[in-house]
């Protein structure tokens, strides 16, 4: 019998219990070991950027981290975004609006790699957003309606800010 | 005509689903008791393979089954021969097929040659590693100038050489023109292999239920249905106990259309065998040489051109690597073929390919399909021409344009759809202007480039032309349902991929309805759901299965209008459908709701007339006579650093006609896309094989697909819209002409960027030490060449 | 693309740490950021039978230019700091600035998130930005094990194709950077076919100028050329002691373009291509430097 470790995560503000093989990718683990399939597996060697979520608020690749070393960490996956009604998070709804999907398969990614970028640069220029989406690789939309998404969710979040 | 949602940017259905991540992709279904399956594939190109030594992995905890061919009996045959080759006289085609799992040879790396069956991927994995196949390795075929040389290893042994395909076509005379010319060009060109690489690998999940005696199977597959009636085939089944759903797809661009992949074949057989759910997901290593792949072309080429510029004529030969197999028949050469006179009214043409066997994985069409290989081909010619003779680019171009009054245009030639390839409409100078303007071609030739040369920067300019046939038959259907809800679902039995089905088809549906796009709801790719259909490729989506749903939503209009007419006791041309209801023209709140009028078309009790049909339903099919032909223009303004060779591109211009339009935001979509392929293709992505046929970058480290950072800094498309005549709706195929001329932009492009440099570029991809290697030859000839002049 | 199974390990303490290594020595892998490691386990690459997290070992996370012990004022940042720490950081831009230009060239965030000093520099990838950069700052390694520790030079801790001098019972713990003379310059340039990526060629150079503005010292080390982090001495010793000029620096790249390094060909890149950019970038690279150290290169 192979090793098990035990493991206590809160994903999506909800705490999960596991003993886990060492060996099982976190992102295996998120999709077939806790059902959240909204993360998405594109090459499992950290090029591809679909399997991004965040750990402990920053984005990291699902699938070059064992689940065992997330143990007592907090992490969001992409259906702790907009988890309850009817609305969309910023982010995602600035995407619908500019196409910045087509097969959406990348989409997760792209979004969690985006969340905790803009909490840290709310006002990023057309390059910082070219360099930041170079790490998620898309093939559908040719990535400029990605760019104009980050772009119109940025400038609502400063207006919003602006807002008493 | 006004319209309420055809050519408006509506915004997708499918979107929301898809951002919150639940949309359901194949790894998502999971099923109890389902077992997972691994395959031991070929770790060389050629070779001979004797015992299967699976001992070790069967004892391995969690190991349910382990097959090889020999375990397979009759269910080993060769797959089918999905696409005929055309009627085309004295065509030559040698069909070989793949076993779903390798017999007696492995004939490339990547090809499956056993299959493990186990609790999990994980000891799926850990099992097949433990698998000794005894292999005996032979000389691969892997080039192909030398795969027709009679001494070459052979990748089938019972032919008399690795020849799959030879194909003549003809137009005109090209030798009698040829002897009319000022100039001729002769080339070689190049077109080298690469991925589709969809970010969603392929998978399939196979559920037998013996109970029941039906099969389910979900398929990352553009063509459920077909899948669906060659499993029942191959299974002994009736086609109605296999169910097939495509679910949603995380891309696809033409390999997922191949059919049958040995996976698609094995795994209901091994659910059949277990009865339990077994679930197959590829990964990205197995993707990157067991999914089929495009494009490896060499051309031998020649361009007859009178002094002012008119083109009497061209000559191609050219190979065509079909890899292993050769499953999908000549769709892809003769595309090639017939894309080479393009936007071009050229008087004679000669053609001849040869499809060649290699030891590399198979060949199946890759957005664009042979397309850009042709465009590559003569623009390039037409660039080589012009600078010969000394006119402009522009300029040769539009002297050989066919003009709008002479269409349709024959080019005498054979389509792969079977049908002459006839031009159905198109207007290709107005395009082609507007591009020269949008590029601002005047005042980059005449000032832009220059100023910048003295400041050392290298910008160079690209303007190329092509067309693309697309959506072809041979038909699809749609079904369209008002439900009691007031709600219409619509179902057609096409794959889905990114395309935005969800949307278009869903707008089609509305207009003719009244109902908001939102209230469509659309299914794609179930075959219980849709019985008929063929798929999704060759761009022909909006054109086949798009007309198809505009005549089922057409029929139900008709049966709405009828029973409202009935129940409201007014004159049918009284009445208007919008906003859900059917009401008096200019009461929009009067009449009824189409949710009360289709339960009051399905009645629980009383008598109807005899010949009614219940509910406002109709089913619809479409079959086009042949091709619609799309066409456009595409510019690139591109700085190339004059030390180390990259090329950065500044601006891109896409001047697209795909007559209607149903919705610009999609369409520019598709189009950003194929040129973010198609820049792929140019400057980043080649797939590189050794000497032994062994591919050297089988990753996302080493397979550059292009990132945000590698988009043009500045993206324009304008639409043209001339309707094609041969569908009501107008409309003409999308999907990859974004992709196809931008091998052919890019090498004009930078090859003007280093005009001074002499380089001329034939070869596609082209990368910044490729770019140096011709920047340093160039310089030797001039030098070598300096004592002359 | 499953790894193959491990027994897993996970020390709290870096003395626990250096425990298993002193047991297992070979058998054991260190599991630090994971970013280069696990890649390779999922493909089946590596198969360690035995993995040691050593995320847990919060000690080796630090960054410090403070008075340490080894009281020069040097900057010292643990082993198992985060990279994009490394790159936020105010006192790594202040105290070595060539790191800090040097980060966002480390692959993507995502990976910097992860990934850590010590895990790129234990690795020895050629291709990769950190060894390069440590051997051009003359930088130190610490490395430690259950008998001890050592320091090793940057310059000796490398030794071949991701190779190091690391023995199998010691664990690179940490690294020191000197404290930078005045009047000194430094510049990282590396051509990548996509942002992100490894380089094709790139090269780190560090100088210092006397107060007459020639140069009094100079580093220049290429990427991706041979099987290590290549210290291209005979190109620094032609501008040592000369005043910088278009001249001299063309004649220093060239040098290191030629005699000091042995680039391959692969998919990327022939070898011919790898030796003129490193001709290229070293060129751009000292004129850079110097005109950071205060001098104006004509």
């Amino acid at each position: 019998m192979s090793q098990l470790v035990d493991i206590t995560i809160t994903i999506n503000g909800k705490t999960h219990s596991d003993s886990v093989e060492p060996r099982l990718l976190l992102s295996d683990y998120l999709r077939h070991g806790l059902g959240l399939t909204g993360t998405h597996v594109g090459c499992e060697h950290g090029v591809c950027g679909a399997c991004t979520v965040m750990v402990d608020g920053e984005a990291i690749r699902s699938c070059l981290l064992f689940a065992v070393q997330v143990d007592g960490c907090a992490l969001t996956t992409v259906e702790g975004l907009a988890p309850t009604g009817d609305e969309l998070h910023p982010l995602q709804a600035a995407f619908h609006e500019t196409h910045g999907l087509q097969c959406g398969f990348c989409t997760p990614g792209f979004l969690m790699t985006l969340v905790p970028f803009l909490d840290h640069n709310p006002d990023p220029d057309d390059d910082e957003i070219r360099a930041l989406l170079s790490g998620n690789l898309c093939r559908c939309t040719g990535y400029l309606k990605i760019i104009e998404a980050v772009k119109l969710a940025a400038t609502r979040r400063r207006e919003q800010r602006v807002k008493p | 005509m006004e319209t309420r949602y055809i050519g408006r940017p509506v915004r997708r259905n499918e979107d929301a689903r898809l951002l919150r991540g639940q949309a359901l992709f194949i790894d998502d279904v999971d099923l109890p008791g389902m077992l997972h399956v691994a395959f031991v594939r070929s770790i060389e190109a050629h070779s001979r393979i004797g015992d299967i030594d699976c001992s070790l992995a069967r004892e391995r905890d969690g190991v349910i089954a382990i097959y090889t061919a020999r375990d397979l009996g009759d269910y080993c045959k060769p797959g089918p021969l999905l696409v005929p080759p055309p009627p085309i006289d004295g065509l030559v085609f040698h069909s070989r097929t793949h076993h779903p799992l390798a017999v007696d040879k492995a004939r490339y790396v990547g090809e499956p040659i056993a299959v493990v069956v186990a609790e999990s991927r994980y000891i799926a994995e850990d099992a097949a590693a433990d698998i000794d196949v005894d292999i005996e390795s032979l000389d691969p075929v892997v080039d192909l100038a030398t795969a027709l040389d009679p001494s070459a290893p052979r990748v089938h042994d019972d032919l008399e050489s690795n020849l799959a395909a030879h194909v003549v076509q003809e137009k005109g005379n090209y030798e009698e023109a040829r002897q009319n010319a000022d100039v001729i060009i002769e080339r070689r060109f190049v077109c080298d292999r690469g991925a589709s690489a969809a970010l969603e690998n392929r998978g399939v999940i196979a559920h037998w239920d013996d109970r029941s005696q039906t099969l389910k199977v979900w398929d990352t597959t553009q063509a459920p249905i077909p899948i669906r009636n060659g499993l029942a085939a191959m299974l002994g089944l009736s086609e109605s106990q296999v169910h097939v759903i495509a679910p949603f797809i995380g891309g696809g661009f033409g390999p997922k259309m191949m059919m049958f992949y040995p996976e698609e074949v094995l795994l209901p057989w091994i659910s059949r065998r277990l009865g339990r759910p077994v679930k197959w997901i590829e990964d990205r290593e197995e993707n990157f040489v067991a999914t089929t792949q495009e494009r490896l072309q060499v051309h031998d080429a020649a361009i007859a051109v009178t002094r002012d510029g008119r083109v009497l004529g061209v000559r191609d030969e050219f190979l065509h690597d079909t890899g292993a197999y050769d499953p999908y028949g000549l769709t892809l050469p003769i595309n090639s073929q017939c894309t080479v006179l393009g936007c071009y009214d050229v008087p004679n043409y000669y053609s001849e390919f040869k499809a060649v066997f290699t030891n590399k994985t198979i060949v199946t069409p890759y957005r664009g399909a042979g397309r850009p290989q042709g465009i590559f081909v003569m623009e390039r010619l037409l660039d080589l021409a012009a600078k010969e003779i000394g006119m402009d680019r522009v300029e040769i171009r539009k002297r050989n344009l066919i003009p709008p009054d002479a269409f349709p245009h024959d080019n005498e030639i054979i389509y792969q759809d079977f049908a002459p390839l006839t031009y159905d409409s198109g207007n290709y100078a107005p395009a082609l202007e507007r591009a020269v303007e949008m590029i601002g071609y005047g005042e980059f030739l005449g000032k832009k480039q220059s100023e910048s040369r003295q400041q050392g920067k290298l910008l160079g300019l690209g303007i190329v032309t092509y067309v693309e046939g697309t959506g072809i038959g041979p038909y699809e259907g749609a079904r369209v349902r008002v439900e009691p809800s007031g709600t219409v679902t619509l179902a057609t039995g096409m794959g889905t991929q990114g395309q935005g089905h969800f949307t278009t088809f869903a707008q089609l549906v509305a207009e003719l309805l009244g109902v908001d796009v939102k209230d469509v709801r659309v299914v794609t790719g179930d075959t219980r759901e849709m019985h008929w259909g063929t798929g999704t490729f060759a761009s022909r989506g909006a054109v086949v299965a798009g007309n198809a749903c505009h005549a089922a939503a057409q029929q139900v209009r008709k049966k709405i209008l009828a029973l409202a007419s009935d129940h409201l006791e007014a004159d049918q041309a009284d009445l208007e459908l919008s906003r859900g209801r059917v009401a008096i023209k200019g009461v929009p709140d009067s009449g009824i709701s189409l949710a009360e009028l289709a339960v009051l078309a399905n009645p629980l009790r009383g008598a109807v007339s005899p010949g009614t049909e219940p509910g406002l339903e109709a089913s619809s099919y479409f079959g086009p006579r042949s091709g619609t032909t799309a066409s456009g223009v595409h510019a690139m303004i591109v700085e190339v650093d004059p030390d180390t060779f990259d090329v950065a591109i500044r601006r891109y211009v896409a001047v697209h006609d795909c007559g209607k339009v149903i919705n610009p935001l999609i369409l520019e979509g598709q189009i950003q896309g194929g040129v973010a392929q198609g820049i792929g293709n140019a400057f980043y992505e080649q797939l590189v094989y050794d000497d032994d046929g062994q591919l050297l970058n089988a990753s996302f480290m080493d397979y550059l697909v292009p990132t945000a950072s590698d988009m043009p800094d500045e993206f324009v498309i304008e639409h043209v819209e001339t309707p094609s005549p041969l569908n009501p709706l107008g409309v003409k195929g999308a999907g990859e002409a974004g992709t196809i001329p931008v091998a052919a932009l890019f090498a004009q492009a930078v090859e003007d960027a280093l005009s001074e440099q002499g380089v001329e570029i034939c070869q596609t991809p082209m990368s910044p030490s490729q770019l140096f290697e011709l920047v340093r030859k160039a310089a030797q000839q001039k030098a070598q060449g300096g004592d002359e002049r | 693309m499953k790894p193959a199974p491990f027994e897993y390990r996970r020390p709290e303490i870096l003395d626990q740490a250096l425990e298993i290594l002193a047991e297992y020595g070979d058998e054991a892998k260190i599991l630090a950021g994971g970013q280069s490691l696990v890649p390779a386990m999922n493909f089946r690459l590596a198969q360690p039978s035995l993995l040691v997290d050593i995320n847990r070992l919060d000690e080796l996370a630090y960054i410090d230019a403070g008075d340490n012990e080894s009281n020069d004022g040097g900057l010292h940042i643990g082993a198992m700091t985060r990279q994009r720490a490394v790159e936020c950081s105010s006192v790594v831009a202040e105290s070595a600035p060539l790191i800090h230009q040097a980060m966002p060239y480390v692959a993507h965030v995502q990976i910097r998130n992860r990934g850590t000093v010590g895990g790129s520099l234990a690795h020895a990838d050629p291709a990769a930005e950190l060894p390069a950069i440590l051997v051009a700052l003359d930088a130190r390694m610490r490395a430690q094990s259950k008998a001890g520790q050592r320091w090793l030079a940057a310059s000796d801790f490398f030794t071949g194709l991701f190779a190091t001098a690391l023995r199998p019972e010691e664990m690179l713990v940490g690294i020191e950077v000197p404290r930078l003379a005045d009047r000194s310059g430094h510049a990282f340039i590396e051509f990548a076919r996509r942002h992100g990526d490894y380089a094709v060629v790139g090269v780190a150079v560090q100088v210092t100028v006397d107060s007459s503005g020639r140069c009094h010292s100079a580093r220049v080390v290429l990427m991706s050329v041979g099987d290590r982090p290549i210290d291209a001495q005979a190109a620094a010793a032609v501008v040592s002691g000369q005043k910088p000029s278009v001249e001299v620096i063309r004649e220093a790249a060239a040098i290191a373009g030629s005699d000091e390094i042995d680039p391959h060909s692969d998919v990327h890149a022939s070898s011919d291509y790898r030796r003129h950019l490193a001709r290229v970038l070293t060129s751009r690279a000292l004129e850079q430097a110097f005109t950071r150290a205060g001098v104006r290169v004509e």
